[in-house]
């Protein structure tokens, strides 16, 4: 194999630092973002999809950056989400008032960091990714905040970012020590050296280190009881937004994650298991029970992420080609479930107001009858209902679950399902049983069309559309598990 | 005829876009749409009957093992499978048999959303037939939960005063039991690495494994079907939907339990079957004899024909695990005079609802006076729940327990009694409804079935009476693979010393 130059490795990275120093200097100079400057933006990220997609593979920067069918696989869905979410927050913050050019700047920074986060074979690498696209989203969580134009400051926005960037700095603490510690036991920084150093006996206190970076990446991902912080990020923080880091980013980390336990400490599958395991059942049965009782829509479904992101991790846990390859088509079609359904929350306000809580909701089948049914199947793909996306991810994960032995946790994880249904329906009940309590106001169209286009993926693109998206998983999870 | 299948299945769905077409271009809630939609829905229906007349025309009945099969790659290996037997054949009859009476039944009574009314009995209806033709397990499983969709929104939308309530229990409770099957169905693949469900059927299972993944079918089926103690959902389903929900639920997709233990628990776990068969007869028994007494003491006109339905169930899932040639062609026989009449009987309360918007019996009295067809037409019905000989309900109920009495004397005699009781519930419901004095005085002007009330009930009168009269035709489409469902069964369990 001829070896690619780093710079044609890091291609898909170079094209997003360009684009965003580009746009900086642009905008600095043009200070309202215009529709050429959010569709330059939205360029830059899908070629830097492109670029990933056809780029050549390899391993660059002495193992700090992997170019492989994994991080290919990823990177092309979070530039492309990331593409999504650039216009329509963009959109989102005018109709508020919120003119600021740095928006889609700061979304093609976080893709940036997601992108390297997916790459990163080196403990090093994995933190300086991690930090970059955390410091994205914290502003981000904080946009709805402006009091240069004079709109009054949401409060709540900035109190999401704040919470937000504190919890994270914790996480990132513990994830640091986590890193020093396997550090200092393996000798190494390098995924494929701490591997080595695992199996000539670095044993204990690696994989004490190892639990602080579980730690660490289960806040990024929010899996309970590394949770807290989500509900009250996603209740404050721009519904845009919330769609965008509700998505895109758990994926990479659950990337990330799979890397660095695969590749990294491949031999202590029976340790980590049980702690992957653990996590996923804690995650799934908060993310049922503490749903139950949430009357916002934001929060309830940050309980809903948590759930999901359980399953994943159940994937996960199972190890293996089959069980990374079932976390990377739960992902991603949890993102584009997760992408549609903020989407319509975006869209919908009732009298110029976000509609948020669930009673807000009441009777939207009578009046939008197209956005409703659109919620209605994100909500029974959030189920795991047939035919419907969210179905195909829970086929996956439990599939491999149950070959590698899991069942038990399976069976507490489909009872777990069970449990969530109930909120679920009572979202679709508000939506089609009630009676409307006032007029809703017309629908935005960008929040609307990517809500029509996600849901016509839920059902019935997802059935032609995993026929393409297994393959891909496949090849995915084979360069993430056998290196 | 190969497609014949996938195209009865989806053809409902034609209508289905017809009408959200129409939606397209028309104002919400003109009467002229609503009435298109009631036009649209009629006709798919109606040709949707038609084309599984056809399928059922061409079915070859001496022959075993599935026919007009179809078997498409699908992706990441799983495959698109479809194909009917005996067991399955009538189902879709049957289904698409009651799904135009049940338009015409509610062509008056439901005069809000009716749109999306129609469009939801459509895409039922679509997801109904293709249970029973599904010849895969994760395309059986595609159907058999959707279903839970269109059911959920019927009765919540549609429905009676409590109906949220009902809603939600009957799609948790339906739910839980799925979600496990679901879990068995995944182990399934896994463990013999196929999907197709006649090959599952050769597949043998090890005793240990066959327990768990038996439980776990059996919480799905035993929910849907409902076996006592898990039927509580059935009753509150039953009152709150609309009448052509109520003759959906009972006419239909409580058979699909019945046939997924003729699908799978038997032939699939053999040993768990037998094993598990005493916990099934002791079921079954408490079911019928207690739900009927509970029956008795209803007050409500659907609720008591709820639990009668849960009583006949009692039969079915009797026969199912008799494991006998009698039993499978009483449990099939039942469960289909039971589609027809249990159907009927909803209907027979959807007429007098229409026109009182009451159920309570204590409401009724000496109809008769006022509704002497109507009376005619629900003393057949009354008499065909009873089980009286000349009626279908009959048939089934005596080859149930002939099949019975050979695996569990003690069962057949205790569900004996249960055919005592159903007259006992039943001829009261009747008499207390049509009989006696016409004492309340808003029933003075109660009016006598219309036309097209009539015509709703023809087919079900001819129905019951014609299987009741020569059940012969039954059986000779479902003799092949019955036999051969308990024939491989007895041979299963014969092999590893189980012998009756």
């Amino acid at each position: 194999m001829i070896a690619a130059s780093p710079v044609a490795l890091a291609g898909p990275e170079l094209v997003l630092v360009a684009s965003a120093l580009v746009l900086l200097i642009w905008g600095a100079f043009q200070k309202t973002p215009t529709l050429v400057f959010t569709g330059a933006a939205v360029l830059a990220l899908i070629a830097a999809a492109v670029v990933a997609a056809t780029g050549p593979l390899g391993v660059a920067f002495h193992g700090g950056l992997i170019a492989d069918q994994g991080s290919a696989f990823a990177k092309v869905v979070i530039y492309l989400a990331s593409a999504i979410a650039a216009p329509l927050g963009t959109r989102w913050f005018a109709d508020r008032g919120i003119v600021r050019f740095e928006y889609p700047i700061l979304i093609i920074i976080a893709a940036l960091g997601m992108g390297m986060m997916v790459s990163a074979g080196d403990l090093i690498s994995l933190y300086v990714s991690i930090e970059l696209q955390s410091l994205a989203l914290y502003i981000l969580a904080a946009f709805q905040n402006n009091v240069a134009v004079g709109v009054p400051a949401d409060g709540k926005s900035s109190e999401a970012g704040l919470k937000y960037f504190v919890l994270g700095a914790l996480s990132s603490g513990i994830l640091l020590y986590g890193a020093s510690l396997v550090y200092g036991f393996a000798g190494s920084t390098r995924f494929a050296d701490i591997a080595v150093a695992m199996s000539h006996g670095a044993g204990g206190g690696a994989l004490f280190g190892l639990v602080f970076l579980i730690c660490g990446i289960g806040f990024k991902v929010s899996a309970a009881p590394f949770h807290m912080w989500t509900p009250d990020v996603y209740e404050g923080a721009p519904t845009p937004v919330v769609g965008f880091f509700a998505g895109a980013p758990k994926l990479a980390a659950m990337v990330l994650l799979a890397r660095l336990l695969s590749e990294g400490f491949g031999g202590a599958v029976f340790q980590w298991r049980q702690i992957l395991v653990a996590m996923a059942l804690i995650s799934v049965a908060v993310g049922a029970f503490a749903g139950l009782v949430q009357s916002d829509l934001k929060r309830l479904w940050a309980y809903s992420s948590i759930a999901s992101i359980g399953y994943a991790l159940v994937g996960l846990a199972a190890g293996g080609v089959v069980g990374i390859q079932s976390m990377l088509m739960f992902m991603v079609l949890y993102v584009i479930d997760v992408t549609g359904f903020f989407a319509c929350l975006a869209a919908l306000t009732r009298g110029g107001k976000p509609m948020q809580t669930l009673d807000d909701f009441a009777g939207l089948a009578r009046e939008r009858p197209a956005l409703a049914v659109a919620m209605t199947f994100f909500a029974l793909s959030g189920l795991g209902m047939p035919p419907f996306s969210g179905l195909w991810g829970k086929y996956y994960v439990f599939k491999a679950a149950l070959i590698a032995g899991l069942a038990p946790a399976v069976v507490i994880a489909l009872v777990g399902s069970v449990v969530a249904a109930f909120y679920y329906l009572k979202l679709i009940r508000r939506m089609w049983f009630d009676t409307a309590s006032g007029p809703t106001d017309p629908p935005r169209r960008s929040g609307s069309v990517v809500a029509y286009a996600c849901a016509a993926f839920a059902f019935p693109g997802v059935l032609i559309a995993v026929t393409w998206i297994d393959p891909a998983a496949k090849l995915a999870a084979m360069a993430l598990a056998l290196r | 005829m190969n497609g014949i299948l996938s195209i009865t299945t989806y053809a409902p769905l034609i209508g289905v876009a017809a009408i959200l077409a129409l939606r397209m271009f028309a104002k919400q809630d003109d009467p002229k749409t609503d009435n298109a939609a009631r036009w649209i829905a009629l006709a798919t229906t109606l040709a949707t009957f038609a084309l599984s007349v056809i399928m059922v025309a061409g079915f070859r009945p001496g022959q075993t093992g599935f026919q007009f099969g179809e078997d498409n790659a699908w992706f990441a290996g799983l495959r698109y499978r479809m194909g009917v037997d005996g067991i399955s054949v009538l189902f879709v009859l049957l289904t698409t048999f009651l799904m135009p009476l049940c338009i015409v039944a509610s062509w008056r009574s439901i005069t809000v959303r009716v749109v999306e009314y129609m469009i939801a009995f459509l895409v039922l209806e679509s997801l109904v037939v293709g249970v029973f033709c599904a010849l895969d397990l994760l395309v059986f499983y595609l159907f058999f939960e959707g279903q839970l969709i269109p059911m959920f929104l019927i009765i919540g939308i549609w429905g009676g005063k409590n109906r949220v309530y009902a809603a939600f229990k009957f799609f948790l409770y339906t739910l839980l039991g799925s979600v496990l099957m679901l879990a068995a169905i995944l182990a399934m693949i896994g463990i013999a690495h196929t999907s197709s469900i006649p090959e599952l059927m050769r597949h043998h299972f090890s005793s240990g494994v066959q327990t768990w993944l038996w439980l776990a079918f059996f919480a799905s089926f035993a929910v849907k079907m409902p076996m006592w103690p898990v039927h509580t959902w059935l009753p509150d389903a039953h009152v709150e939907a609309p009448t052509a929900g109520s003759v959906i639920l009972a006419g239909i997709l409580l058979k699909m339990g019945g046939y997924g233990f003729m699908r799978f628990s038997l032939p699939m776990f053999p040993q768990a079957s037998w094993e598990f068969a005493p916990l099934i007869f002791a079921l079954s028994a408490i079911a019928i004899v207690y739900t009927s007494l509970v029956a008795f003491r209803q007050t409500d006109m659907k609720k008591l024909i709820a639990y009668s339905s849960v009583a006949h169930m009692g039969f079915v899932t009797m026969g199912i695990f008799s494991g006998t040639v009698q039993g499978e062609q009483g449990a099939l026989f039942q469960m289909l005079s039971h589609g027809v009449i249990s159907g009927a009987l909803f209907l027979c309360v959807g007429v007098v609802y229409d026109r009182m918007h009451t159920r309570e019996i204590a409401f009724y009295g000496g109809v008769v006076n006022r509704m002497p067809i109507y009376a005619a037409v629900f003393m057949l019905f009354t008499m065909g729940n009873v089980g009286l000989p000349g009626t279908s309900g009959f048939v089934g109920e005596i080859l149930t327990l002939t099949g019975v009495y050979g695996a569990s004397t003690w069962t057949a005699i205790v569900a004996a009694s249960g055919m005592i009781l159903s007259a006992v519930y039943a001829l009261t419901l009747y008499r207390r409804v049509v009989f006696g004095e016409m004492t309340n005085p808003a029933l003075a002007t109660i009016g006598d079935m219309e036309r097209r009330e009539m015509l709703t009930f023809l087919p079900l009168i001819a129905a019951t009476l014609y299987l009741g009269l020569h059940p012969v035709v039954i059986f000779h489409v479902t003799d092949a693979s019955a036999r051969v469902l308990a024939n491989t069964f007895q041979a299963a369990n014969a092999a590893i010393g189980f012998r009756q």
